[in-house]
């Protein structure tokens, strides 16, 4: 007698009995952190994939109730820890909207250009590794090669290379110098090269092409219902980007594309990945060429504002400035209101909910990381695939278990 | 407002265009002043053709913390509210797959209640002590 094979891989009781569940993590290399996915397999193929979250909860929320709006930074930044910097321009741009602080243009354009690095730091991460996790180990080396350059760019701004914790309410930690514009320009000088490299190694590679090529498809429809937002998003047809459709910091003045993919599959995100590279890199020239002079935090800015470093250790009218801004019976105080703000960041929407109580800090500092939403999705995707392509959607969907599980 | 009124309104707020669930959390208002509700539960809605968005808020109180699921609206509603049930203890009726997102599935309290303490020895109690002759 031939064997039958299961056409529609849903799943009633008749069908579960031949089906062996396999636990793939939390300590997996191909998990990145730690996550567990409870898998029903029918020999390779996945039958249904239950994600098992929270190993790595830590209470972010709770301690953004108790920290205030500048103390707080030091724990966004550990949220999505591939772009550090990415969350805490989002988590300043929702206390900002919360008070009502309009920021220099100078300040805006630096964080621009750091959310541009950013993007291509995530990217080139999510592609790198994902590579890696599909047997190609050339392709990470190129990646990581070009994070270490990005890595020097925010040690030389902030003095940090990973966790920076470089925003603060109404600014920055430290103006930029000449010298890290340089860094600057030198990096978008060089990167295309390495990107033409890393992308011959990878979009055009067979073998990852056929691993990834119809791979975990998501529908337009799908996408917008389950959330999807970002690079996931964009690669099923949704044509949306914060950076256009809703413009906060610089990105009025630069001229740039959205880009988008009608696929769906595994290979569409990272081409949209690959494509947003490229585009971050024109907003970064733009950004460098144009980058205005002038103060980093708002003209008279009284509590709201810090000082500069220099100001407070050799003047009393700096150590006085830095006094009110710092103590916390001093600080200003937040209006009794709520507030939603997003921001574009490399993985999606990244924003934050946050109460005020007329305090200096968040009476309720609610993230909406991208990563929740689109691990939602992973059991969809997953549904009728291959046990070898669990890897290639997992690295597309770019999981940070960090952000999931806060 | 009753469970199937708030049903019926976001189903309402589906058909006039808000397609995307952006985001659903909850807030305590045990400490908040000024208000007689203890929970408030928070929708942003999103409509990703015009990208118009909308927060709608609801307000519960104990002793009757359920609310009906806004899953079969939007179904990507479903880890949002197990993590909202996660922390407050606000219960979604009619949601498919309905337990803990985050914490351990024997863990007793909800921890982003305001009367929950950010610190202090209670908040391990979940977790047994073995000591070495019982291992």
């Amino acid at each position: 007698m031939p064997l039958e094979l299961l056409e529609s891989p849903d799943l009633d009781a008749s069908k579960r009995e031949g089906l062996w569940t396999l636990n793939f993590g939390p300590q997996h290399p191909a998990t990145h952190t730690t996550l567990r996915l409870v898998l029903q397999l029918d020999g390779e193929m996945v039958m249904d994939a239950e994600p098992d979250i929270g190993f790595l909860h830590s209470g972010f929320e709770k301690l953004g109730e108790v920290l205030d709006f500048n103390q707080y930074v030091t724990i966004v930044d550990r949220m999505n820890y591939i772009s550090p910097l990415a969350n805490e321009i989002a988590w300043h741009h929702a206390v900002e909207k919360l008070l009502d602080i309009e920021l220099t243009p100078r300040c805006k354009y630096i964080r621009t250009i750091f959310a541009e690095l950013m993007r291509i730091h995530d990217h080139l991460l999510c592609v790198g590794t994902c590579v890696l996790d599909l047997g190609g180990a050339t392709a990470f080396m190129y990646a990581f090669n070009e994070r270490e350059t990005i890595y020097e760019i925010c040690e030389r701004a902030s003095g940090q290379r990973f966790h920076t914790s470089y925003t603060r309410v109404g600014g920055l930690l430290y103006d930029v110098t000449d010298d890290w514009v340089e860094m600057v320009k030198d990096f978008v000088q060089n990167f295309p090269k390495v990107y033409r490299d890393f992308s011959g190694l990878v979009m055009k590679n067979r073998i990852f092409v056929e691993r990834t090529r119809d791979v975990g498809v998501l529908s337009r429809e799908e996408a917008i219902a389950g959330g999807a937002t970002g690079p996931v998003a964009r690669a099923s047809g949704v044509a949306r980007d914060l950076r256009r459709d809703e413009p906060y910091l610089a990105y009025d003045d630069f001229d740039f594309d959205v880009c988008a993919s009608q696929g769906g599959d595994c290979y569409a995100r990272f081409q949209v990945r690959m494509m947003e590279m490229l585009e971050s890199i024109k907003i970064i020239q733009q950004a460098i060429d144009k980058l205005p002079k002038g103060p980093i935090f708002p003209a008279g800015s009284g509590k709201e504002g810090m000082p500069d470093k220099r100001e407070v250790y050799r003047s009393i009218e700096g150590l006085i400035h830095h006094f009110e801004s710092i103590m916390p019976n001093r600080q200003m105080a937040a209006p009794k209101d709520s507030v939603y703000a997003a921001t574009e960041s490399p993985n999606g929407e990244l924003g934050y909910y946050i109460v005020g109580n007329g305090t200096f800090r968040a009476y309720r500092a609610r993230t909406r990381p991208p990563s929740v939403l689109h691990f939602a999705l992973f059991s969809k995707l997953i549904r009728g695939c291959m046990l070898s392509d669990v890897v290639a959607v997992l690295g597309s969907i770019n999981i940070i278990a960090a952000e999931l599980d806060r | 407002m009753s469970s199937a009124d708030l049903l019926k309104c976001l189903q309402a707020f589906k058909a006039v265009g808000f397609d995307q669930l952006t985001d659903l959390t909850a807030v305590d208002l045990l400490e908040y002043g000024g208000v007689s509700d203890r929970f408030e539960v928070v929708y942003c809605l999103l409509n990703v053709e015009t990208g118009l968005r909308l927060i709608a808020k609801t307000y519960l109180n104990e002793p009757d913390l359920t609310i009906p699921s806004a899953t079969p609206v939007w179904f990507g509603a479903d880890w949002l509210e197990r993590e909202v049930y996660d922390m407050y203890g606000i219960v979604f009726s009619g949601h498919p797959n309905f337990k803990r997102l985050l914490l351990p599935d024997e863990f007793q309290s909800f921890p982003l209640r305001k009367d929950y303490p950010v610190k202090g020895r209670g908040e391990r109690h979940n977790f047994p002590v073995i000591t070495r002759a019982e291992s």
